[in-house]
């Protein structure tokens, strides 16, 4: 009796930790989308989609995602096979290179607002240089491609680390001999990397592009800090219908947005990404 | 034409020396063992053929050819790894044709050459399957299959045969054998199992710390071990050994009894003998039996001489217990002589 009963004991805990501050919020805020004063309705969805700011938010959300999270990858892929292929220092460069990772995502940005600002270092060295003569407004309300550049830049700056972990830890589990097997039979460094690096770190390339691409959709602070409201993300008006226009229906409404498509994307990768059974290692 | 030599390679790993300038030539479709316990460094040895380590110091040479500064995939070898190093990503057919696609073969002639190699290591219907899905068996014969197809001049094999169970290691054995017998290329192949050696190879180095002690043909070296290790290790039960006092007439006393010997300006060397080249006589060396183990075909018999150890395999019919004494007559031919100090072989051979 015991013996059946405590796995289950063990596992309540946690259950419950979820059930009351996972699971009943969201299904609050989900019924908060579809409900007025108890009674079923799209009204909120109409309301976000009719609304001018949701499809620029949407696709800039999109593009976003779609700028950052690949070069992402490509750098987390470079940057992992340098530290992995380093003897001595290896730790060191490993740590140094995820220090962003322990700043909030709102002092990056601003960080990098310390930068691109009127005042900023950018302008400071562009006019030291005799580049310029007058400072540059980069992040003006009129500058959607600089304030979206800046946007990436900080991004990868911040975030890139992330992957780079994932990716350090998985090329770890690849075994010496694969390597030393395909050099002996002809591979070079490139084709070492593309035949048996990138096919064995299939799982940890799923796990890292799913996060990341989950929190790309996420994005907030660091939009915020360096664009303000000129460039609208879908976390971003969330926040602006919860709090400024104090509808929390159509708040929760855009959470639900960003739940589908981080679901959906989750879907791709899982499907695409997938390593058949007989293929594992 | 692929000729291997080896001059005076020496390999360090921090203050550890893993190998003493060796020199070892291969020839041309010879099939060379590289025998030694673990440590000894013969794994060493043939990473640096295969260019996977560096030499501290030394040349490599194939078929005429320096090597020693070229990665592995530009010395024209294949190789058998230890533990296969099937890669589980590819099926058994993608496996077969790495190195082939990495050479940029035709397809025609990719898919002669698995479907040959696959055939010739009975894995033709594995083809589609995957490595997770063979046995270790299988992993082995794609292993095999994988270097074949290469057509190389020079295989080196990696304990290959380490990780199958028993039987399987045997049947092994024989089909590598006739299988690169016929590929006629030169084969260096690495096993710390004597029988394997013995049963493989044209020649046997045996190798002890670092050092190729003999490199010769398999029954030279069962017969005549250059040096003390080379008997002790050989042989299974192994060579006897036991101390020898000069005599006069240059004759040596080997507990109280009086056999020819070697010239050797020392008082002491060591006798030495093969369990199997003893029998049972009405003078000779006297020994008190231990233990007695009928095997069969022969009965082996552990002993005491003069407090050593002492092994004899003995004709089957014999009847013997414990505590018994016997005498155990030497066959004079068979007698081996070593210093005791450089541990060389006396004998000039």
């Amino acid at each position: 009796m015991q013996q059946r009963t405590l796995p289950y004991l063990l596992l309540l805990p946690a259950t419950l930790f979820l059930c009351v501050f996972f699971i009943y919020p969201f299904l609050l805020v989900a019924w908060q989308a579809i409900s007025q004063d108890g009674a079923l309705t799209l009204e909120h969805f109409r309301t976000m989609a009719g609304h001018w700011k949701f499809s620029t938010a949407f696709w800039n959300t999109m593009l976003l995602a779609l700028a950052v999270v690949p070069v992402q990858l490509a750098l987390a892929l470079f940057m992992a096979t340098l530290v992995t292929r380093m003897g001595a220092g290896r730790d060191v460069i490993l740590y140094i290179w995820t220090i962003p990772l322990g700043i909030s995502d709102l002092a990056a940005g601003i960080i990098w607002l310390a930068i691109f600002e009127q005042t900023g270092f950018l302008n400071s060295i562009l006019s030291s240089l005799g580049v310029i003569n007058q400072p540059v407004t980069w992040l003006g309300y009129q500058d959607k491609a600089t304030i979206f550049l800046a946007v990436v830049l900080a991004e990868l700056w911040r975030a890139t680390a992330i992957v780079l972990v994932i990716l350090v830890a998985g090329m770890g589990l690849i075994p010496k001999e694969y390597y030393e097997a395909a050099e002996v039979f002809g591979a070079g460094p490139w084709k070492r990397f593309v035949r048996i690096t990138l096919p064995l770190l299939r799982p940890s390339i799923q796990t890292a592009l799913i996060l990341r691409t989950i929190l790309a959709f996420e994005v907030f602070a660091v939009v915020a800090a360096l664009g303000g409201t000129n460039l609208p993300v879908l976390m971003g008006e969330t926040y602006q219908w919860q709090f400024a226009l104090q509808d929390r229906h159509v708040a929760a409404a855009y959470a639900l947005v960003i739940l589908a498509i981080s679901i959906a994307f989750t879907l791709v990768f899982l499907r695409t990404l997938r390593v058949p059974k007989e293929a594992q290692v | 034409m692929a000729e291997i030599s080896i001059k005076q390679v020496a390999k360090q790993f921090g203050d550890f020396t893993a190998l003493h300038s060796v020199d070892l030539t291969v020839a041309d479709q010879e099939f060379m063992v590289l025998l030694g316990a673990s440590g000894c460094g013969k794994t060493t040895l043939l990473r640096i053929i295969a260019g996977l380590e560096t030499p501290t110091q030394g040349e490599v040479w194939i078929g005429g050819r320096r090597v020693d500064h070229l990665p592995p995939r530009q010395r024209g070898i294949a190789m058998v790894f230890q533990n296969y190093a099937v890669f589980p990503h590819l099926t058994v057919f993608e496996n077969i044709a790495f190195g082939l696609r990495m050479k940029k073969l035709p397809q025609v002639e990719i898919d002669r050459r698995v479907t040959r190699t696959a055939e010739l290591m009975h894995i033709g219907q594995l083809l589609k399957r995957y490595s997770g899905q063979l046995s270790g068996g299988q992993r082995q014969r794609v292993a095999v299959a994988r270097a074949l197809a290469m057509e190389p001049d020079v295989i080196l094999m990696d304990e290959p045969l380490s990780n199958l169970d028993a039987l399987l290691r045997l049947e092994m054995r024989a089909e590598l054998k006739g299988v690169l017998a016929e590929s006629k290329t030169t084969t260096i192949y690495v096993t710390h199992d004597q029988v394997e050696a013995m049963s493989l190879a044209d020649r046997i180095a045996v190798m002890d710390k670092g050092l190729i002690v003999q490199a010769e043909r398999p029954i030279e070296v069962y017969r005549n071990p250059a040096a003390r290790f080379v008997g002790s290790f050989i042989g299974n039960p192994p060579m006897n050994f036991l101390p020898a006092r000069k005599a006069d007439n240059g004759a040596w006393r080997v507990a109280g009894v009086t056999f020819e010997g070697p010239k050797a300006e020392r008082e002491e060397i060591a006798f030495a003998i093969r369990p199997e080249d003893l029998s049972h006589a009405e003078s000779g060396l006297p020994a008190e039996v231990r233990v007695v183990e009928p095997l069969g075909p022969h009965v082996l018999v552990t002993c005491d001489v003069e407090g050593h150890l002492f092994r004899a395999v003995l004709e089957s019919d014999i009847v013997l217990s414990r505590g018994d004494t016997v005498k155990l007559a030497p066959t004079p031919d068979r007698i081996r002589w070593f210093d005791p100090e450089t541990e060389q072989s006396l004998q000039p051979h």
